[in-house]
């Protein structure tokens, strides 16, 4: 429980008990006895959230397995949405760097994913996702040392200049990355037959293949969610915090504040990577017309609807635009719009969402809703003291 | 060298458009310290309402008219209602909120007036003169921004409101002191913004195809330019937005219509390195 610079950090709530201040007074502090199930979630950081990834990841199998192919279709798309914004919740929301480049990051993790599969047929598909994560982590070291030296608005410009310029070089190298028309993902990733017989064995149901993408993009999705989620708990997030919280404090404890903010911005590009080559799997074509700056920002939605900072937030806020965007748009053609001006529906409420969110609740719905859990919490504690 | 002349002089009256896109997220940096990402949809819906103005009577001019005032509404309302209350909190939330003005108003503009294209028609004939690849309808783009330039430094040096707006952009407290209506300074600048935000957007769309997105670049060249210029200053958004003009014609003949984006990226990747307070920066070492 050291920051880099050797003291003492102030705790988490989720570090173990015997650092909490009741354990070390020998007060149980009311309310944070566990009840009920709870007894069963371990308290170290890591088997907890081991266990909220399988459970997480039997309960998408179960959904799958039950619903049409039209919503595994959307499962499947919430999938590639979850790492990159999770990747921007930790940019943004725990490191304080807002980012418009990430939807062009994704484009980077894209057409190498679908490169690869082309060139090299038969690569297994965790390389061609690893090298995708490579290309893009460079990409984002590039972006991430210019980014670092600014702050705000200015990243914010830098960073849209790059989404707004990046299309244009797969437009510039037509002959090798598609032009326009962009670049059919050809070799798609095929379930082992022992995966199939295993599944079949379990469910009884026969592995489609594009329930197998469903499967494999959620498996990674979860992978970068777990790792993600150790990674904001541990020193690393502190640092990051802190950086957020207060440059001058930061960099007065020794932290290198070029270097943590270069830092996030690699693991926050690394899972746009990841998010990028999943889209190329799933949606099966990479064009540049899939990478408009309009991604980038419905990106941002997601993370201020969630809540910035919240990983939790970020799952809701990538079923948000998987969910609410057809729901918005079957709305707004039963009012009698056009499919074309209805399609504009969904982008006019997230455009509102920002404004009256940032206005009216900044946290988020996931930070509302623990501000006003902690804020309960605190005032049981008080009353509790006060009767004593 | 003729193709050299041709791009120098479309990239003149190119960087002057967006010398005066430049210009208005000077006015409003200098209001009230905040870049608005929403300025270039803004402008867009103003273009439109010009376009609709336009179909309906046939006055051009009308046009014009309609834009600049719907211009100066639109950016006093978003001020008042919308940035107001994130003015004075973190600079992320202001950078949040003007990307949803700008989603919003793109939106909006999409279920209004629809996405595909439409043609906008130019002021004066498209048609070439003899000698010089340019049109009236460009002398006419490069016109209107020097005369829309004169009315701003006029009212900035010459008149006591562009005094008192001067003294709110330099300190508030001793504006406010002095009996300035600072508020109202704010709003007027956001406004006087808008109007020229609306002027540069007709400008652009002027004697070719819009759509709703018709200034998202135009917001990167603007940006590029307006930071070039180091951010509050008039003179460096002009002489930036000239710089992001020739640069972007001088990409597209010699290299590739797809690259002008990634050129200003790059411009704007060295001055932050090289000197982040802009090249005519006023204000001394302020940290980027």
């Amino acid at each position: 429980m050291t920051t880099p610079d050797g003291t003492t950090a102030a705790t988490d709530e989720s570090t173990d008990d015997a650092k909490q201040p009741g354990a070390a007074t020998g007060l149980t502090l009311p309310g944070s006895e566990k009840k009920g199930v709870w007894r069963f979630v371990p308290e170290k950081t890591l088997p907890r959230h081991l266990l909220l990834v399988l459970l997480a990841f039997v309960g998408v199998v179960l959904l799958v397995e039950s619903v049409s192919d039209f919503r595994v279709s959307q499962l499947a798309t919430m999938a590639y949405y979850v790492p990159a914004v999770a990747g921007l919740t930790l940019l943004t929301g725990i490191n304080g760097q807002i980012s418009l480049g990430h939807g062009a990051l994704m484009a980077v993790g894209a057409y190498t994913t679908a490169l690869m599969l082309e060139r090299y047929e038969g690569v297994p598909f965790t390389l061609v996702l690893v090298v995708a994560v490579v290309v893009t982590s460079l990409v984002g070291v590039l972006v991430g040392a210019a980014a670092s030296r600014l702050h705000g608005p200015y990243l914010a410009g830098a960073t849209l200049a790059f989404a707004v310029g990046l299309p244009g070089l797969a437009i510039y190298f037509e002959h090798t990355l598609g032009g326009e028309e962009g670049l059919r993902v050809r070799n798609l990733p095929e379930a082992p037959g022992l995966v199939q017989d295993a599944f079949f064995f379990i469910t009884g149901n026969d592995l489609t293949a594009g329930k197998y993408r469903a499967y494999l993009a959620w498996f990674f999705a979860l992978l970068v969610l777990f790792l993600l989620s150790n990674l904001v708990r541990s020193r690393y997030g502190r640092m990051w915090r802190a950086v957020r919280d207060d440059e001058v404090a930061a960099e007065l404890a020794g932290i290198d504040l070029g270097r943590a903010r270069i830092l996030a911005f690699v693991v926050s590009a690394a899972c746009a990577g990841v998010a990028g080559a999943l889209l190329a799997v799933i949606t099966r074509l990479v064009a540049p017309t899939s990478f408009t700056i309009v991604l980038s920002i419905f990106l941002l939605v997601a993370i201020v609807v969630g809540g910035l900072g919240s990983l939790t937030g970020a799952v809701l806020g990538s079923a948000l635009l998987v969910f609410f965007i057809p729901f918005v748009t079957d709305r707004a053609v039963g009012l009698g719009l056009s499919q074309v001006q209805a399609a504009n529906a969904a982008p006019l409420i997230f455009g509102l969402f920002l404004v009256v969110i940032m206005l009216a609740a900044p946290q988020g719905v996931v930070g509302t809703i623990r501000l006003r859990h902690l804020t309960r919490k605190a005032e049981k504690a008080m009353r509790a003291a006060q009767a004593r | 060298m003729e193709q050299f002349v041709t791009l120098t002089v479309n990239g003149v009256i190119l960087g002057s458009v967006f010398a005066a896109f430049a210009l208005t997220l000077v006015l409003i940096f200098r209001a009230t310290r905040i870049i608005n990402f929403g300025q270039g949809a803004m402008a867009m819906f103003s273009g439109f309402l010009a376009l609709r103005t336009i179909e309906a009577t046939g006055s051009w001019w009308l046009g014009l008219l309609v834009a600049i005032v719907s211009g100066f509404v639109i950016g006093a309302l978003v001020e008042r209602v919308i940035v107001r209350p994130v003015e004075s909190g973190p600079e992320i939330n202001a950078v949040i909120v003007t990307l949803g003005v700008f989603v919003g108003f793109v939106a909006l503009a999409g279920i209004l007036f629809g996405n595909q294209f439409r043609g906008f028609p130019g002021a004066f004939s498209l048609q070439g003169f003899d000698l010089v690849a340019i049109t009236p309808n460009d002398l006419f783009k490069l016109g209107a921004v020097v005369v829309a330039l004169l009315v701003l430094v006029v009212l900035f040096q010459l008149t006591s409101l562009g005094l008192q707006m001067r003294a709110a952009a330099f300190g508030q407290e001793v504006a406010r002191l002095l009996g300035v209506r600072v508020s109202n300074m704010l709003t007027l600048g956001w406004a006087l913004a808008g109007a020229f935000g609306a002027l540069a957007g007709v400008l652009i769309a002027s004697g070719s195809p819009i759509s709703p997105n018709y200034m998202d670049a135009v917001v990167v060249f603007g940006f590029v330019a307006a930071v070039l210029g180091g951010l509050d200053s008039f003179v460096g958004a002009v002489v930036g937005g000239l710089v992001l003009g020739l640069t972007s014609t001088y990409v597209s003949g010699y290299v590739s219509s797809a690259l002008p984006t990634l050129a200003a990226l790059a411009i704007l990747v060295v001055v932050l390195l090289v000197r982040p307070g802009g090249l005519f920066s006023s204000s001394v070492a302020r940290k980027v």
